[in-house]
């Protein structure tokens, strides 16, 4: 039961993936700074953010919606963000919970900060809060399926195992999964399922910043919108960090390795950035469009060729 | 100083409130935030909504119609909340002081912590204000 709880609040949970993904956040601001040619905002930046948020500014309420809903729904994203962060990290970290099926599990769990965020935006009784509300929605039709594609790929590939300890344990014993062409695809298709479950650039119109003025957080302030940032925070470490237990290799964490640990997951982020900086947001047809039909398209072929063994 | 005022400060997130400006002032606002000033490097943001502002940038003159707006986005704003009156027309009425439809420089309406005067002021002048807000506040 202590151990338990450890898991949950100190180590892989929620303060270790939301201090890893502040770090994160901060790299990606850096880095889009220079790819703009700017300076970049100082190493705590997403710190003073959050404790600004969380201890100095006022929480404001909806007058015609619904407060309690409006105020619960961020603790929600915060509690789906962490349980799925422990459930990622614990194999990642080489600690096995003996949990036969937790991939179907963490696929669920990570639909969860999504779901809120549109509970809480369609009960703050803002019409460009619906609005986001009802783009995010989309946006989850969308994408999931081709994240299910992913995983069922990763499955097939390992050998019908259901359960992230046994895939990174395949991949550590043999070569990991990148290394094929089927893997690649795979990659591509992930990377960009991720880029939309974040809501990063092309993918980014359920919080539209000029379009919609942040969209589905339009009413949040305060307290409220410092849990939603740190849901962001943990969002931005466990996402990739999961992509590197599918499909390279996790992590071994002894000597030189740690470092190579940490490349990936910087790599990872690396060119969620840089796929950030360099297109423009789509309209939500053309997302729908991509996932459906390109990402789809490239997940099926991928399927296909496990299924001939490449 | 404390810790959450050291936060506050290292964080300010900026809405930006134009009233019937001649466009100027947004263009120099805008300045700021392009790589030769890159206001990002002491933490400060443009936001899109008044609800996750920390400082309110005003600039232009404010007209009867203005008036109403610069009220309703300062009661809609959470609290602390920092004001920035930018150029002549925001910090006095500048050219339009004796026009008909102006309603009255912007401290007459809501608090100012800080004025950048200036017709438009330039970019350094308006990041010697923020320096100046960051420091006083």
């Amino acid at each position: 039961m202590v151990v338990n709880l450890f898991y949950f609040l100190v180590f892989p949970g929620l303060l270790f993936a939301a201090v890893t993904g502040a770090f994160l956040s901060w790299f990606d601001r850096k880095i889009t700074a220079r790819v703009q040619f700017r300076k970049g905002p100082p190493f705590l930046q997403p710190f003073y953010d959050f404790f600004k948020l969380l201890l100095v500014k006022e929480t404001i309420l909806p007058r015609y919606g619904s407060p309690l809903i409006f105020l619960i729904a961020p603790i929600f994203a915060v509690f789906g963000a962490t349980m799925a962060g422990v459930f990622i990290l614990l194999p990642l970290l080489n600690i096995t919970t003996g949990f036969r099926g937790d991939l179907i599990v963490i696929f669920y769990l990570l639909t969860i900060p999504s779901f809120s965020y549109i509970i809480g935006a369609l009960a703050s009784g803002n019409p460009l809060a619906a609005v986001g509300g009802s783009r995010e929605m989309k946006l989850i039709l969308s994408y999931e399926l081709t994240f299910l594609l992913v995983i069922s790929g990763i499955i097939m590939k390992c050998g019908q195992h259901f359960d992230l300890y046994s895939i990174i344990h395949a991949q550590q014993a043999g070569s990991p999964f990148i290394g094929s062409i089927s893997g690649v695809l795979l990659f591509i298709a992930g990377i960009f399922c991720i880029q939309a479950k974040l809501a990063l650039v092309p993918f980014d119109m359920p919080e539209a910043e000029a379009e919609i003025t942040e969209g589905i957080f339009i009413e949040y302030s305060g307290a409220a919108y410092a849990m939603i940032k740190l849901t962001k925070y943990i969002m931005f470490f466990i996402l990739p960090a999961f992509l590197v237990a599918l499909l390279m290799n996790g992590f071994r964490l002894e000597g030189i390795n740690i470092l190579w640990a940490i490349l990936k997951v910087l790599s990872v982020v690396l060119l969620l950035t840089l796929i950030r900086n360099t297109n423009p947001r789509v309209k939500i047809k053309q997302a729908v469009r991509f996932f459906f039909l390109w990402m789809n398209l490239v997940a099926i072929i991928a399927l296909v060729l496990i299924a001939f063994g490449y | 100083m404390g810790f959450k005022s050291y936060c506050f400060k290292k964080s300010l997130w900026v809405f930006h409130f134009g009233g019937a400006s001649c466009n100027n002032c947004d263009i120099e606002i805008l300045d700021c935030l392009t790589p030769r000033h890159d206001l990002e490097r002491f933490g400060i943001l443009l936001v899109g909504s008044i609800r996750h502002a920390d400082v309110l940038l005003v600039n232009g003159s404010i007209n009867i119609h203005d008036r109403e707006r610069l009220i309703e986005i300062y009661n809609q704003a959470p609290k602390p909340l920092l004001v920035v009156a930018i150029g002549a027309c925001g910090c006095t009425g500048g050219y339009f002081t004796e026009s008909y439809t102006f309603a009255g420089p912007v401290d007459k309406i809501i608090p100012v912590n800080v004025y950048v005067p200036g017709c438009p002021p330039k970019p350094e002048a308006i990041i010697a204000g923020i320096i100046k807000l960051v420091q006083n506040s």
